[in-house]
């Protein structure tokens, strides 16, 4: 059923008239035209999907547009500032963090709640907290550094 | 790639054939100066020339200097993490002598760019490289004489620095390649004979840089197909069918017709739903009753493979030499084995998508493909269009390993498109992603080997069942030795798989040389000698010997015979004209069986390194692919039902498998560059294996090696 869901979306104020059941990956891919979130599984196990909702890293193929009413939405697009990229993007392209690129801004976000809960994550607790996101090409070494870079304020 | 910058020809004059004249070439390309080259004339040696032979004659790709001074290289090569939009930038760079940021890509767009088979065997570097480079400088040289007639000077006098030439000691004479370019309209054919930039001047070419796609992938801007949004275009899901080989005996689809917007196709065997909103789409999908007879399975992951072996084809014989039987005689150790090898997913991030635009009868597609050319070619047969009329476009591809060379999803969404006139976008769910995969085939290898009292090698007799001959090729000296090779890997006999199989990155040769590496340890622990220097002793081929030492050498071997309990493995092999020498350190448990790979090192000697980053990318990504289908990676089915639907249980290579990875690239600037995308992928079975073996003295001889069987070989002895 249509409702009308207000939320903040990279930092702009958003009302939409949708479904209160559809997810907001295809909601963002679809009606708002953000096509930088990715669908890689559909059921929460890939992580291509990932955006940041408040300050926690989601799958946003398991939310729904309800769920989303109220709160504050960041996806890839919103992560550089004034033109500006944000560390985590400026380590990922330095190290060469990625290839096919799918898995790339789910990996970033990930990395960015990761990082604001731990600004200066182990190796072996970033290992822990990039666990659930897969990359096929395997990046992995990369993007390991690239947040240990980012988290060292390289 | 984009495709904003081209001048599009007024009329629609495209062939995309390349049957054009010189005239016509132009206007399509716009003005500026234009050299078009054929990929076969460009071929290294004969060895290459005959695995480059699909290539076809026609002029084969291009590049124009506008005026400018950009320039633009069109390739029907496409990205899909592997970088060589990258790497032909900076060939066509060094030999322009211009900075690599003004090179733009075009790839993979069938109206604009020449044919080209496709992307994949490690191919784009090896022969579309040479080609490429040449008709780089050869439109260097054209500028050349452009830039004597204007200068009035001799070409001897001119030197080239990011696009400008100028006068030897006198650079305020100078003159740009833009400006020599501007009302020209050349077209150049090539025909051989170019001088190449050596490799002591090299500015461009093997420096290490950074991908040119990385920003655009960091920020969410790069499109992949299915990113691409069009006024009015539907999503389509498709009706699939439980099991391959299942024949569909009923089909309601009235819940589904009515739903709010949805429309249903029914097409002969193609059945589909179709929304604004692709959920809408899906969900209609489910409101669908369909009724199916399914064969009943004959196969299964645990029986598959003594059938393979009874319904093998003949085999083909090959690397032939003495004779086996004196080589039995003359064996002090003989050792006999199978090596068994499950079905691997392709499991790219970004499933096969597609949107086909049908307009004034001509189609607009963009496709998740490692063949836009092929591609189109698919979509006139299925359609009886001519080819002509439909063009292919190839975005960023979100991985393809070999598994995006098929069409399936492309075809559909074309068929749709014609039956509603509107652009159709399909997008594979996973479960369909893993249901039609071409997976890596299922095989099986038998060797019987054996070794004389001299600690050399001296019987060699392998078979292999279906994995086929890439990687079976032997580099050890082996007086009497016979590879057969029965059933390539693209099936050998049709009947053989339940389903689909095609080509997985480096196809069979995983196989082979997990085979192969495992049996010399096992040879090199019954003869007491250590693995490293057992290899060493039985090849004289120079450029295995370089990078087993260099491997040893940075990974700190220390001799040892297996099992030493340390846990260190080695594997070597060759593949698309690549060597490489792979040493391990693992960990693993025998009571759990779990294994930790905790340490890679890698080296490998590819020719001449275009882009010693992207060629360490490469090997790293091989590296920890390879842990996949070492350690956990195998299709479970029961006859055509994939029983595998997502990343739940088919488990792919995560953050907390992955080991220290260091890599060594062996300098051989004597050779041109060789494959660089999948040769270090092919040692990891056997590296683990042979690491696992000197843990705990088991031997797994099936991949992948999972607990169980590692608890399996552990029980066994």
């Amino acid at each position: 059923m249509k409702e009308t869901i207000s939320f903040t979306l990279n930092g702009r104020p958003t009302r939409l008239e949708v479904d209160g059941g559809r997810t907001l990956l295809w909601v963002l891919r679809t009606e708002l035209g953000l096509t930088g979130t990715k669908f890689g599984c559909g059921e929460g196990f890939c992580g291509a999907c990932t955006v940041i909702i408040g300050k926690e890293a989601v799958r946003s193929c398991q939310v729904t547009m309800s769920e989303v009413a109220g709160k504050q939405v960041m996806t890839i697009e919103g992560l550089a500032q004034g033109g500006k990229l944000h560390p985590l993007q400026e380590q990922f392209v330095e190290h060469d963090a990625l290839q096919c690129g799918y898995c790339t801004p789910g990996m970033i976000l990930t990395a960015y709640a990761l990082l604001l809960q731990n600004p200066h994550p182990s190796r072996e607790e970033i290992i822990r907290g990039m666990d659930d996101n897969l990359c096929r090409c395997g990046a992995h070494k990369r993007i390991v550094e690239a947040i240990q870079g980012a988290s060292q304020g390289k | 790639m984009a495709n904003e910058d081209i001048d599009q020809p007024e009329s629609g004059v495209t062939d995309s054939r390349w049957h054009l004249n010189r005239r016509d070439f132009l206007k399509l390309v716009g003005g500026g100066i234009v050299v078009f080259f054929t990929v076969g004339d460009w071929l290294l040696s004969p060895a290459e020339a005959q695995r480059g032979r699909p290539y076809p004659t026609d002029p084969n790709a291009y590049l124009r200097i506008d005026k400018d001074g950009k320039i633009t290289v069109f390739t029907g090569k496409i990205e899909m993490g592997q970088g060589v939009m990258t790497s032909l930038a900076q060939m066509a760079a060094e030999e322009l002598d211009v900075a690599l940021e003004s090179i733009h890509m075009i790839m993979g767009d069938t109206d604009l760019c020449p044919w080209d088979m496709g992307t994949f065997g490690s191919m784009t570097t090896r022969f579309f490289g040479p080609a490429l480079r040449a008709a780089a400088a050869s439109a260097r040289s054209i500028l050349l004489d452009l830039a004597a007639e204007r200068l009035q000077v001799s070409r001897d006098k001119l030197q080239v620095e990011n696009g400008v030439v100028s006068v030897a000691g006198n650079r305020p004479r100078q003159v740009s390649y833009g400006q020599l370019a501007l009302g020209k309209q050349i077209a150049h054919q090539l025909e051989g004979g170019t001088q190449l930039t050596p490799v002591q001047d090299f500015k461009v070419m093997g420096k290490a840089t950074r991908r040119l796609d990385a920003l655009d992938k960091v920020t969410g801007q790069a499109l992949y197909a299915g990113d691409i949004r069009l006024p009015d275009m539907l999503y389509a899901k498709v009706l699939r069918p439980p099991a391959h080989g299942a024949g569909l005996t009923s089909v309601d689809t009235s819940a589904a017709e009515k739903r709010p917007g949805v429309r249903v196709v029914k097409d002969g065997d193609l059945i589909a739903v179709l929304h604004r909103d692709p959920e809408e789409a899906a969900a209609a999908l489910q409101s669908i009753k369909a009724q199916y007879d399914v064969p009943a399975a004959e196969v299964d992951n645990a029986t598959i493979f003594d059938y393979l072996v009874k319904v093998a084809p003949p085999a083909e014989q090959q690397d032939v030499r003495g004779d086996l039987a004196a080589g039995e005689k003359a064996a002090r150790w003989l050792v006999k084995q199978r090596y068994l090898d499950g079905y691997v997913a392709h499991a790219p991030m970004e499933t096969h998508t597609a949107l086909v635009a049908p307009e004034n009868g001509r189609l607009t597609i963009w496709a998740s493909t490692q063949t836009p050319f092929p591609t189109q070619d698919q979509i006139a047969k299925v359609l009886g269009m001519p080819p002509e009329k439909i063009r292919v476009m190839t975005p960023f591809v979100g991985g393809g390993f070999g598994g995006k060379s098929a069409g399936r999803q492309t075809e559909e969404a074309a068929r749709l498109a014609v039956l509603t006139g509107k652009p159709v976008q399909v997008t594979w769910s996973r479960a369909e992603e893993f249901f039609y995969d071409t997976f890596r085939p299922a095989a099986v290898v038998d060797i019987h080997s054996g070794v004389d009292a001299a600690g050399r090698i001296c019987l060699w007799d392998y078979t292999v069942y279906f994995a086929g001959s890439r990687g079976s090729e032997q580099y050890y000296d082996v007086p009497n030795n016979l590879v057969k090779v029965r059933g390539e890997w693209m099936g050998g006999t049709t009947s053989a798989h339940p389903f689909a199989v095609g080509p997985w990155r480096a196809p069979g040769a995983n196989t082979n040389t997990f085979a192969r590496e495992s049996q010399i340890d096992i040879m090199a622990a019954r003869v007491g000698v250590d693995p490293l220097e057992f290899r060493l002793d039985n090849t004289t081929d120079a450029r295995m010997l370089r990078v087993l030492r260099a491997a040893a050498k940075r990974f700190g071997w220390k001799p040892a015979v297996a099992p030493s309990g340390r846990g260190w493995g080695i594997a070597c092999g060759i593949d698309a004209g690549t060597y490489i020498a792979t040493m391990a350190a693992v960990a693993a448990d025998k009571q759990s069986g779990k294994v930790q790979v905790r340490r890679i090192v890698c080296a490998q000697d590819m020719g001449i390194v275009v882009n010693p980053e992207g060629a360490t990318l490469q090997m790293e990504s091989c590296l920890t692919m390879g842990l996949g289908y070492a350690l956990s990676e195998d299709i479970r089915f029961q006859g055509g039902r994939i029983l595998d639907e997502n990343f739940d249980t088919y488990e792919l290579p995560r953050f907390s498998t992955l080991p220290q990875i260091e890599t060594v690239l062996v300098e051989n600037d004597e050779l041109s560059p060789q494959g660089g995308g999948e040769p270090a992928i092919i040692g990891m079975g056997a590296v683990v294996a042979n690491a696992i073996f000197d843990a705990i003295g088991a031997r797994p001889c099936q991949l992948p090696m999972t607990p169980q069987r590692v608890r399996e070989a552990v029980a066994k002895g």
